[in-house]
């Protein structure tokens, strides 16, 4: 890769120029923090969503314009990092999540005043970043922990508070038992073929299964480690217990930020490591572990949401649920319409979670409780708030004319495409049950009186956040071509090998 | 035929409408005692707004029906009035598509029918007039969606439209006692219903593809696969408990995509939701939902189950009729013993959906084109009996039966049209209720001697059907001339409801009128409707070897 002849400058810059940009923003923030006076550290926020803003700009700019240089779709960095269409969207995805948490927490007490929060969001944006990308081993564990270690900071970010600190050290103390196990599992690999690139993984170890060097057992622990790890990013049962807990304890921009970028980031590295590493003997044995685990975490998140009363929970169980839907994505990998599937759902669940949970900072912070209580009366006291959480909580139950709908379909389709007929005919059922619990909250907000009637206000920089993505839900969910063509364009290339 | 963007306006105009409504003023932040003037000319606004874009609808959907009527009478065939196809996701076969034939024409006239009178009906929502009539648009527009849809996708995705902005207007305006159980029920059965269909569409998408036929959405791709015979190779393997054997996908799917579907047609058993969630819903929502609501789903049941999966229809259709009789005499039978005005209606309704399949499952032409009929004739007459009843009530604040009586004398128009509407639910000749349901009965006569069961032996037992739907349509006459005597007739006890019964007022009247005088324009001259619908079923019962 490094070769004799000199490779030209923005050949190595543009793979990571996410990465550089955010270490710059980084450095601007931490600036600004410290010669801005206590009290008037707010901007310090506005430079981070702005530059996150400005990076995800430029980043899609030069990645669409490096399409069909010969540079594209090329390992990088002696193999760390490939960059390809499926790097390009999920970046795009987290950079933009990371913007929008740093808005929405401005307002927040105690929170976004001040330039550390944003600052670590940052960090934790470029640990996504590199998951997004990252194509060997040691590249996957190294951003996973930036990522990893970062959220826990923030879910613990208010200390004093007893629910946020329970928070961050419940999150930490499972993130840290699972990556243990999930380096285990790498390490296995990495033992049985002695190379690290996941591209170049599947040719030993198919060839180790057929001349029985390496049983396949081996194999499926090493798998088994591997689907605890992901499992944990992203929420999958049995390893979501820290999910309700972690949702409702962290400060709200922290959770929606973990909810949405975290998970996004974490399906493009299961997607890359699922769809290249494992030798074609093994694909039966993974998709069948995983269609168990998507078919467990839906009908288990959904059920469990059911029973919440307070909204950070209910939207915690639902994201259980949601991850169980798109693991049908990831099963059907084989066909392009899996992974184009998943990139798409991912999008749509971004927009859509950070509309769902900026709602829930402005009306928790007007009625001083996360209770789904709380939102009665919405639609008397400000109809837009109401409207914009209709519009998410429906994109999320998958209903036209939302994002989610397409999501959905598409995910259902490629479930379907699969062979997968009955786990689909399960999802359909579950998005019915879960649009249950989703209309009671539109209930609350619409039929239910309530004492206190006084409007809701909500700040500028929160108007703007549900502006963009209320926006982005309406348009993903009426055009949907382009999007999906996109994400067609993540699949075509994902799973080849190094050439 | 083509007249560019017709359909495209009639299915838009109450989303631009809902749209515009979400961007006007908020009221909530006037002061109701200062701003008086204020919020009186945004409520007027309001309504104009929303009875202007259900009006271009309403004139633009008769134009297309005579448009329709025209086509066939010059001999065409096909679809007529076509918008697209243009491409919406190529990537997946997704295009959008509109046209409608003879038996979409009618359903798009009742939409728009049921929806302008309903604007009129709620003139007097003072509750959140705003949002009220913006979610009502959104419906009208899913609703009008689903009808003129040539991709099954696109159906899917204005049938869903349809049925969200339905929860919150049955949750919020609906009626205090049963309104959030009602509309949580609904929505929750209805939806049950449709993913299941859903999914049997993608399957059958995929199905296509892998046959190695151009796979699209698009029903004539669609149309053209089934004639390739895709649908009836070898599909999956039964369970040995039902039989053993290879079945074909359409054997093996149909059941699930008509009665997908048909729960929003209130097929038995899964009736259960439709009486609670009409009373439940606010006159302007229940017009919408009985009268046009519930041919949706028995409009998608022909269009996406019969249509494309015929052989399917052939085995099936002949056990399902007697899920169709079930409807027919019981849902009779319990609207006979109902104290709730309302929920007499209601009833009725679940009774007067079981002709439409009953009238599918004839597979013969005079069947289906009395199946066509009954859809447009049950929704104008059951637009108009609900109307009615919310003008009752809204006056009485009681629908209980035997506590009313003698509103004859009060509110006369409504009275007149109330009988007009009864005396078509029992079928009298005149009136568009015959003219619907005697062509069915005698569809069934034929299909005793003309269908033949899966076994080879021909299916005399339609013959006993026609006598028991015969019998419901008897008690159909007991239940509704109970409630005419009870409520409009008898003694009017001027004590009891001392002044406050007034007459209603002119656009009440006018709603009444134009809803009572189609019910008699088709059952007068009756080719006005009949032909199209006949000519638009023909290609439908050929299939089933009944043209």
């Amino acid at each position: 890769m490094f070769g004799t002849e000199s490779i030209p400058f923005y050949q190595i810059a543009a793979p990571i120029l996410p990465e550089i940009g955010l270490l710059i923003l980084l450095l601007i923030v931490l600036s600004a923090d410290l010669f801005l006076g206590p009290s008037r550290r707010r901007p310090a926020g506005i430079i981070a969503a702005v530059g996150a803003f400005i990076v995800m700009a430029a980043n899609l700019v030069v990645g669409l314009g490096m399409v069909n240089n010969e540079a594209f779709a090329q390992p990088v960095l002696g193999g760390m990092l490939r960059y390809d269409m499926l790097a390009l969207i999920f970046r795009t995805m987290v950079l933009l999540a990371g913007g929008l948490t740093c808005l929405i927490a401005l307002d927040v007490p105690k929170v976004g005043q001040q330039g550390e929060f944003h600052a670590i969001v940052l960090v934790a944006t470029m640990g996504m970043s590199l998951m997004s990308a990252a194509s060997d081993l040691i590249m996957v564990f190294l951003a996973l922990e930036t990522t990893s270690i970062s959220l826990y900071v923030l879910a613990g970010y208010l200390r004093d508070t007893p629910a946020s600190a329970e928070a961050g050290l419940k999150y930490y103390l499972f993130g840290a038992f699972t990556a243990g196990l999930f380096l285990y599992g790498l390490s296995l690999l990495y033992g049985f073929t002695g190379v690290t690139n996941i591209y170049a993984l599947a040719e030993p170890l198919g060839r180790q299964l057929l001349d029985g060097t390496n049983g396949s057992f081996a194999l499926a622990l090493a798998l088994l480690f591997l689907v605890a790890g992901f499992g944990f990013k992203i929420a999958a049962v049995p390893f979501h217990f820290w999910t309700p807990d972690v949702y409702q304890g962290a400060p709200t921009p922290a959770t929606a930020f973990i909810s949405t970028a975290s998970k996004a980031a974490s399906f493009a590295l299961l997607v890359r490591v699922f769809g290249a590493a494992w030798p074609d003997a093994v694909v039966p044995l993974w998709t069948s572990i995983l269609a168990a685990v998507a078919a467990i975490t839906m009908t288990l998140g959904n059920l469990l949401a059911l029973v919440q009363r307070d909204i950070k929970r209910m939207l915690a169980y639902s994201s259980v649920a949601q991850a169980g839907y798109t693991l049908m994505g990831v099963i059907a990998l084989q066909s392009d319409l899996g992974v184009a599937s998943v990139a798409f759902y991912m999008f749509m669940y971004v927009l859509t979670n950070i509309t769902a949970f900026t709602v829930v900072i402005i009306v928790s912070s007007a009625t001083g409780s996360d209770e789904i209580k709380g939102f009665a009366g919405l639609s008397r006291r400000s109809p837009c708030l109401a409207l914009g959480m209709v519009l998410a909580l429906l994109s999320l139950g998958g209903v036209p004319p939302l994002a989610g709908f397409f999501g959905k379909f598409f995910l259902f389709s490629a479930a379907v495409e699969a062979g997968y007929v009955w786990l689909a005919i399960l999802a359909v059922l579950n998005a019915i049950v879960a649009l249950y619990y989703y209309l009671t909250v539109i209930k609350v907000m619409y039929v239910d009186e309530t004492e206190d009637t006084s409007p809701i206000r909500a700040a500028q920089a929160p108007t703007i956040v549900l502006a963009i993505t209320g926006a982005g839900i309406l348009i993903i969910g009426t055009v949907a071509g382009p999007w999906l063509a996109w994400a067609l364009a993540a699949a075509q290339n994902v799973t080849a090998m190094v050439p | 035929m083509n007249s560019p963007f017709l359909l495209t306006i009639i299915t838009f105009a109450p989303i631009v409408a809902a749209v515009i409504l979400f961007l006007m003023p908020d009221e909530g932040r006037l002061d109701p005692r200062k701003d008086k003037a204020r919020i009186a000319s945004l409520r007027t606004a309001i309504r104009s707004i929303a009875a202007a874009a259900t009006f271009i609808s309403l004139i633009l959907g008769l134009a297309v029906y005579f448009m329709v009527n025209q086509a066939y009478a010059a001999g065409q065939t096909g679809f007529f009035v076509e918008d697209g196809p243009w491409t919406w996701v190529p990537q997946i076969g997704i295009s959008y598509h509109l046209g409608v034939d003879g038996v979409s024409a009618p359903m798009v006239l009742l939409t728009g029918l049921a929806s302008f009178c309903g604007v009129l009906i709620s003139w007097g929502i003072d509750d959140r007039p705003r949002e009220f009539f913006a979610f009502f648009m959104l419906l009208v527009a899913g609703v009008y969606g689903v009808f003129v849809s040539l991709d099954i996708f696109q159906l899917f995705f204005f049938y869903e439209l349809a049925i969200f902005p339905m929860y919150i207007l049955i949750a919020t305006w609906g009626w205090k006692v049963t309104r959030e159980y009602a509309a949580m029920k609904l929505t929750l059965y209805i939806l049950v219903g449709s993913v299941v269909a859903l999914v049997g569409v993608i399957a059958m998408y995929f199905l296509v593809q892998g046959a190695g036929i151009t796979a699209s959405f698009d029903i004539k791709d669609l149309m053209a696969a089934r004639d390739a015979g895709v649908f009836d190779k070898p599909y999956v393997s039964l369970p040995a408990a039902l039989g053993g054997g290879m079945v074909s996908f359409a054997k093996a799917w149909f059941p699930f995509i008509f009665l997908g579907f048909g729960v929003l047609a209130g097929v038995f058993p899964f009736h259960n939701w439709s009486p609670d969630g009409h009373v439940a819903a606010p006159t302007a929502v229940s017009m919408i939902h009985a009268g046009v609501l519930m041919k949706m789903g028995a409009y998608a049941a022909l269009r996406v189950g019969v249509t494309l999966l015929p052989e399917g229809a052939l085995t099936h259709l002949p056990w399902l009729i007697g899920l169709s009789l079930v409807n027919v005499v019981y849902g009779s039978l319990i609207a006979m013993v109902q104290r709730d005005f309302k929920y007499v209606i209601g009833f009725s309704s679940v009774s007067h959906m079981g002709l439409v399949s009953m009238g599918f499952a004839t597979m013969n032409l005079r069947g289906m084109t009395g199946a066509g009929l009954q859809m447009f004739s049950h929704g104008v007459m059951t637009a108009l009996f609900f109307a009615c009843v919310g003008m009752v009530y809204d006056r009485a604040h009681t629908r209980d039966i035997p506590s009313l009586g003698g509103f004859a004398q009060r509110m006369p128009l409504v009275a007149g049209a109330f009988i007009i509407g009864g005396l078509v639910s029992m079928g009298m000749p005149g009136l568009s209720g015959f003219v619907a349901e005697f062509p069915i009965l005698q569809g069934l006569w034929q299909a005793a001697s003309s269908v033949t069961l899966p076994g080879g032996q021909p299916a005399r037992y339609y013959a006993v059907i026609a006598i028991f739907a015969v019998l419901g349509i008897v008690i159909t006459a007991a239940y509704v001339l109970r409630v005419i005597q009870r409520v409009f007739f008898g003694e009017f006890e001027e004590d009891k409801w001392h002044d406050h019964i007034g007459d209603v007022t002119v656009l009440d009247k006018v709603a009444l009128a134009i809803l009572a005088f189609w019910l008699v324009a088709v059952g007068l001259y009756p080719p006005i409707m009949e032909t199209m619908v006949t000519a638009g079923m023909e290609p439908i019962a050929r299939l089933l070897g009944g043209a």
